[in-house]
């Protein structure tokens, strides 16, 4: 064997200066003087926007460690959406760090934030299961202490067991799958794979094994309860991370092991995916609409959005690969600015639940204004981004002959379109003797707040932003 | 006499369905832990022996046992972290306690 070359790790730029990131924060966090210290949450921020802005142009595909680490233009644009993402959770996330019980471990947060980001990144550029399966489980361990962060709320604490003990099991399950698939092909790499793939039933199974594990981490019905218990219990932060960075990035590396690996069983995981999508979306909006906590709401409407990006899985197209990428990034912004309005509200006044927004309008009209953009974008009403993302995902999916599944989709559009605009009904129209008190947010989620609605405004209007995305696409 | 490779998987096959079962009927967070070592081990065991019967050229089997077997062990340390954090709020671990987060 040759000696290690480390220039290896120079193709890995992304990792490196995040890692670079983390070490200077946690040192930063640990030697700080106690007045220095006052700045660090800016100081995070900064740091963390400079290494988005490093990246935000993406290079030319590559790949190091033999094939174990891959980069394509696609997972370049990926990461950059993942880290605008995080960057709006860290800004939403600085008020409610500076409250009196989390105040002393707010370096933590942030630092257990960009390990479970390095994580995303190993799954997404990952070539082979090994260095798949470190990247998830790097990603999904450090989420399950964010979600127990609260540890003196007995809620935190359950939501984090619930969520380990769900997360550690589907691995369990992805894992079995994995050894059997080794079994059958003798390789881990995925250019290997598809060439020792015959469609033998043992092949199948260990297929139907492993995809289940994903379809877990995605929160697709019948794999889905875990997520609303989870979404509610944990801290407001922690939930609009989940929902978007982490179920986006679990969608983008469902899609590129279904057409790079499974390609030679595409007619089995269509149909498996053609069934979960119709179960999920429907499912999932029968329950959204009877929620009375907001974050429960979203919980549900989180898993029929994740039914919706299946959508753009299921051609294994390029122009689907697009789609799906252009719908994360939608749906990123909409729901960021939707959990921004909740986690403002909820450090201010405590309450998260549907009737606590009755009249907000007429006390807090921006919120209420913000809100309800996020509202039209998720429910996908023109001219907002969440119409255009939602038509090119249905786009993508006719174009490969999926017009009875693109029907049901559109139908359960509708249904959406109800309980969305219930939350808008609450603020606007519903008269409240108590409404929410005026107040002023800080300067942090106030940005934040203005970056997500300039987002659902223009994301769709640009259109250079999705011609771009399908350049870059690939397929089966 | 070698043992032939059936025998193994037979074992490793019997301990991930008792861990899926045990998952699932399991009303005590420390037991549904155990059950969820018995499936990842059964998957160590799996991966040590394809390498060892099917493919002994090469050695990726055995390094995804050592990878697994590590990763397990941090999961197990958060998890009990978890489970120590609930039995200070309930003051015990039973799974029918855990009920302030329903519909």
């Amino acid at each position: 064997m040759n000696a290690m070359d480390y220039s290896n790790f120079l193709v890995m730029k992304e990792e490196l200066s995040l890692v670079a990131v983390m070490v200077i924060l946690l040192l930063y966090d640990v030697f700080g003087s106690k007045k220095s210290l006052r700045y660090f949450q800016p100081v995070a921020c900064i740091l963390f926007a400079v290494h988005t802005l490093l990246h935000v142009v993406p290079s030319v595909a590559n790949e190091s460690f033999g094939g174990m680490y891959q980069y394509t233009p696609m997972i370049g644009v990926l990461k950059t959406i993942l880290n605008i993402g995080t960057l709006i959770v860290l800004m939403q996330a600085s008020e409610w760090l500076r409250s009196e019980s989390t105040i002393h471990k707010r370096g933590e947060f942030v630092f257990l934030l960009l390990t479970t980001l390095l994580g995303m990144y190993f799954m997404v550029s990952a070539g082979n299961f090994m260095f798949f399966y470190i990247g998830l489980e790097t990603a999904s361990i450090p989420l399950a202490t964010l979600v127990a962060f609260d540890k003196f709320k007995s809620k935190s604490a359950e939501a984090g067991a619930k969520y380990i003990l769900n997360a550690v099991f589907a691995s369990g399950l992805s894992l079995y799958g994995l050894s059997l698939i080794y079994g059958t092909t003798g390789t881990l790499y995925f250019e290997d794979i598809p060439a020792a793939i015959t469609g033998a039933p043992l092949q199948i199974l260990a297929f139907v094994f492993f995809v289940v594990g994903l379809f877990f981490k995605m929160s697709l019905v019948p794999f889905h309860q875990w997520t609303p218990d989870v979404y509610e219990g944990a801290p407001t932060a922690v939930t609009s991370y989940l929902s978007v960075i982490s179920k986006g990035a679990a969608a983008f590396v469902l899609m590129t092991i279904l057409i790079k690996v499974f390609s030679p069983i595409a007619a089995q995981w269509q149909g498996i995916l053609y069934g979960v999508i119709i179960v999920t979306i429907t499912l999932a909006n029968l329950f959204a609409i009877r929620q009375k906590n907001l974050k429960r709401f979203l919980a549900y409407s989180s898993i029929s959005q994740a039914g919706y990006i299946v959508l753009g899985i299921i051609g294994g197209s390029a122009m689907g690969m697009a789609s799906l990428v252009y719908y994360i990034l939608v749906y990123m912004v909409s729901n960021l600015a939707a959990f921004g309005v909740i986690a403002a509200i909820e450090n201010k006044t405590g309450k998260v639940s549907m009737d606590d927004y009755n009249g907000l309008y007429s006390t807090n009209p921006r919120l209420a204004l913000v809100m309800t953009l996020a509202m039209f974008s998720l429910a996908g009403i023109p001219p907002f981004a969440g119409f255009f993302s939602k038509f090119f995902i249905f786009a993508a999916a006719a174009e490969q002959g999926y017009y009875i599944l693109v029907l049901i989709a559109l139908i359960n559009t509708i249904i959406s379109l109800y309980y969305y605009l219930l939350v808008v009904k609450a603020m606007f129209i519903n008269k409240s003797d108590a409404p929410i008190a005026a107040f002023r947010c800080d300067g942090a989620m106030r940005f934040s707040l203005s970056l997500c609605s300039a987002g659902i405004v223009l994301l769709g209007l640009l259109s250079v932003i999705y011609n771009q995305l399908s350049l870059l696409g690939y397929g089966m | 006499m070698e043992i032939q490779m059936q025998y193994y998987l037979l074992v490793s096959t019997v301990m991930f369905f008792a861990g899926v079962y045990g998952f699932v009927t399991r009303r005590n967070l420390i037991a549904i832990l155990l059950s969820i070592e018995l499936i990842l081990n059964a998957v160590n065991i799996n991966f040590a022996v394809f390498n060892r019967y099917l493919f002994p050229g090469q050695m990726e089997g055995l390094f995804f046992s050592i990878f697994s077997i590590a990763i397990a062990a941090a999961e197990t340390a958060v998890a009990i972290a978890i489970i120590v954090n609930i039995y200070r709020n309930l003051k015990n671990i039973e799974v029918k306690n855990l009920d302030e987060l329903k519909d």
